[in-house]
């Protein structure tokens, strides 16, 4: 379908556009931007006067649940939540049940998602068979079916050779290694920030060595390997600087944050909240701070949803016991036009964009992320003024626990376009 | 943030920690308990204030002595009482903490006394009574995780009222294992609450958390050190399981690091009194001769332990949802 995008704010980072400006979209691509290709007649067009215009969103890590967590959520209810959250890519971790460590699931998995007319799904492969840490998978057999990168997902390698033998596997290959450092032994089961509030509530700490400690660790292991990492949410200051550190070494990394650690702390836990209980943990206000300031200066590569949808009963447990994690998928786009606001540079809203669009895409390998012409006509269209507030009623996602809960926030998709077809509206 | 224990005219509602509460109620379960103290020595040990009204005492981990003083302080205020072992129970049958709690409210319950391995269940609790428009059930913390153990402090500073009057020329020391006691915990909130100028926590690196220097508190690792010139010594069960391996390489090694000797309590004030919350180890965190003799004050602590959850008790009965 031939389909008119005009009057638009559009804003494409990768391209360095951001005017007023038509987009032209056929045969499920970006035909042309500006001006209408010669003999384009549109079948439909959209009036996106007062919105913005950008490529779907690029999510690095977002749980479908599918296989074996359906009662949590489905690919139905999640894809329908991406679409509605301006996401039109995703990448999902390995760790469903049975884990994603067989060619055959990974097929299926993508296969599903195919029918869905969703978003595209980009499945992690494990690592590790089983996640267990002491196997390496099928990585090639896992690439040939669709797996972008192999990863261990909340599941720390505890034998450092088992993780070098990986590295160098993956290295062989050129395949990336997706690696959320957690030291095995130190924090592993905390629930909380080490800090005065995990003192005062009781709660068992994750203090930031056990990020720190991992990433010394892969960062020998990379010297070694010459591997590929990409770090998944990083959550401490300290983490951020040892990276920055690597980069400049020249070591071949590339990070991503959570948009939640984007805007909140420990102290959101309150009186013992389990929506703000997530993996890794909310850390101080200086670690936030930090977070915040790495987006902008470019240490942190993407920010991501660690869309993680859990059910009721897994949720209102003590705090402990309870699931971690929060639905992210449709408060991204949200979440991101808050930091840009308060950013106070000018460029606030096109780096806001880029870290969700065609950076993350650029640091999985995807081809996504761009309205160039002749990429896949991924769009977003969204009212970055709109306001919203966070409810159960207003989530699509199955899993309605978020620490926004209640929160009013600004920027709200308005229609959503993979490869051309208009797959949400409002 | 919307403090959960108290109802909008700031009245106690429920009792779930001692942090964030003002002094002034604090004192008022502190003058209430002094008024229920005689009444144990009475012939008929009872007051008519909790008449017709039910008390759970839901202990989802064991407890023969927290619960038993609950019972006693109950009965005392005439409520009717029933102690659930919910362990043994429903949720070993899979049903939920939450749903346990509508059940039992449904049964028309006035209060629940509860105890949970987990920091913060009793928030819960709170948080959905009061979400299902139940206000008028009550719940008391009797212990949750590491977090807060708050009839305990009240009832440590009552004894601590009643042997030193004044809070605010004393130095109080902690002794032993911090980092999982909740005791610890709610009496640092409490002591700094009423004004005490020098809260001591004492104890090996390996015991104690970090940012008890925010709580108000000052951190000693040498028990001769942290002893010098203290007005009040609360010392801390050492549990069996934490009595060996990466935290502590033996109980022997302990006692002779930590351990209340009659030797280290000549380092305090010569009018200190010595706590416990029981049950005591004798010879791993407490020397017999100290445990017996003429500072410890450690029976008293029970006696009043029962004035103060009657006060408690008393006082959130009488509070409106």
């Amino acid at each position: 379908m031939n389909l008119h995008i005009k009057n638009g704010r559009l804003i494409d980072p990768a391209n360095g556009i951001d005017a007023i400006q038509d987009l032209y979209i056929g045969d499920g691509k970006v035909l042309a931007v500006g001006s209408a290709p010669q003999g384009f007649t549109a079948e439909r067009s959209i009036d996106a006067a007062g919105l913005v215009v950008a490529p779907g969103l690029v999510d690095l890590s977002a749980r479908l649940r599918e296989p074996g967590y359906e009662y949590k959520a489905t690919l139905e209810s999640e894809m329908q939540a991406a679409v509605q959250g301006g996401v039109t890519t995703l990448v999902c971790p390995p760790d469903t049940d049975p884990v994603l460590d067989e060619p055959g699931l990974v097929e299926m998995l993508k296969h599903r998602a195919r029918n869905l007319n969703g978003a595209h799904v980009h499945p992690l492969g494990a690592l590790t068979v089983g996640l267990k840490g002491k196997a390496l998978t099928e990585m090639a057999e896992l690439t040939e079916a669709g797996c972008i990168g192999f990863a261990q997902a909340e599941h720390p390698i505890e034998d450092t050779t088992v993780l070098l033998r990986a590295m160098q596997y993956a290295k062989t290959f050129n395949y990336t290694v997706w690696l959320r450092p957690q030291d095995p032994y130190i924090g592993y089961g905390g629930v909380a920030h080490s800090g005065p509030l995990a003192s005062r509530l009781g709660l068992s700490g994750v203090p930031v060595m056990s990020e720190t400690i991992a990433l010394h660790t892969i960062f020998e292991l990379m010297r070694s390997s010459g591997a590929r990492v990409h770090l998944c949410r990083i959550s401490s200051a300290a983490a951020l600087d040892l990276i920055r550190a690597a980069k400049k070494e020249g070591l071949p990394v590339t990070c991503d944050v959570g948009v939640h650690h984007l805007h909140m702390t420990d102290a959101d836990i309150g009186f013992f909240d389990p929506n703000a209980r997530l993996t890794p943990p909310l850390r101080s206000g200086r670690d936030r701070d930090a977070i915040r300031a790495a987006v902008l200066d470019g240490t942190v590569d993407a920010v991501c949803s660690d869309h993680t949808p859990v059910d009721d009963d897994e949720k209102l447990l003590p705090f402990a016991e309870a699931s971690p994690g929060a639905t992210g998928l449709e408060l991204l786009l949200a979440l991101m036009l808050k930091w840009a606001g308060d950013q106070g540079v000018p460029d606030a809203l096109p780096r806001a964009i880029a870290k969700i669009t065609h950076a993350p895409a650029r640091t999985a390998g995807l081809d996504a992320g761009t309205l160039s012409v002749g990429a896949e006509a991924d769009v977003v269209l969204f009212d970055p003024d709109a306001r919203w507030t966070v409810g159960r009623d207003t989530l699509a996602s199955q899993g309605k626990h978020t620490p926004f809960l209640g929160y009013e926030l600004a920027g709200q998709v308005k229609a959503t376009i993979v490869a051309g077809h208009v797959a949400y509206e409002r | 943030m919307h403090n959960p224990q108290l109802n909008k005219h700031g009245e106690l509602q429920h009792l779930l920690t001692i942090e964030g509460l003002p002094k002034s109620i604090i004192n008022h379960v502190l003058d209430t308990a002094s008024s229920f103290v005689g009444i144990s020595d009475r012939e008929v040990k009872k007051v008519p204030l909790m008449r017709g009204k039910s008390v759970f005492n839901l202990f989802f981990e064991n407890s023969t002595r927290t619960r038993t003083t609950f019972e006693i302080a109950s009965k005392r205020l005439s409520a009717d009482v029933i102690n659930l072992n919910i362990q043994a129970s429903s949720t070993s049958k899979g049903e939920s903490l939450l749903d346990t709690i509508d059940n039992l409210a449904a049964m028309h319950a006035d209060m629940f006394v509860v105890r949970h391995a987990q920091s913060g269940a009793p928030y819960l609790i709170a948080k959905h009574l009061n979400d299902t428009k139940q206000n008028h059930v009550h719940v008391v913390n009797a212990g949750d995780g590491r977090h807060a153990h708050p009839t305990q402090g009240l009832l440590d500073m009552y004894t601590i009222r009643h042997y030193k009057k004044d809070f605010t020329n004393l130095r109080v020391a902690i002794v032993g294992d911090i980092l999982h006691s909740r005791v610890a915990r709610s009496d640092i909130h409490a002591l700094t609450t009423l004004g005490v100028p020098e809260v001591r926590a004492i104890g090996p690196h390996t015991l104690l958390p970090g940012g008890l220097e925010q709580m108000g508190v000052r951190v000693f690792t040498d028990m001769n050190e942290g002893l010098k010139d203290v007005d009040v010594i609360i010392m801390l069960r050492l549990q069996n399981e934490r009595m060996s391996g990466a935290l502590l390489p033996s109980a022997g090694e302990y006692f002779k690091s930590y351990g209340l000797t009659p030797e280290r309590l000549a380092l305090a004030r010569p009018d200190a009194i010595v706590m416990h919350p029981g049950p005591m180890n004798r010879g791993v965190e407490i020397d017999s001769a100290v445990a017996d003799g003429a500072q410890a004050v450690i029976l008293p602590q029970v006696t009043f332990g029962i004035a103060t959850r009657m006060a408690v008790m008393s006082i959130l009965a009488g509070t409106q949802g």
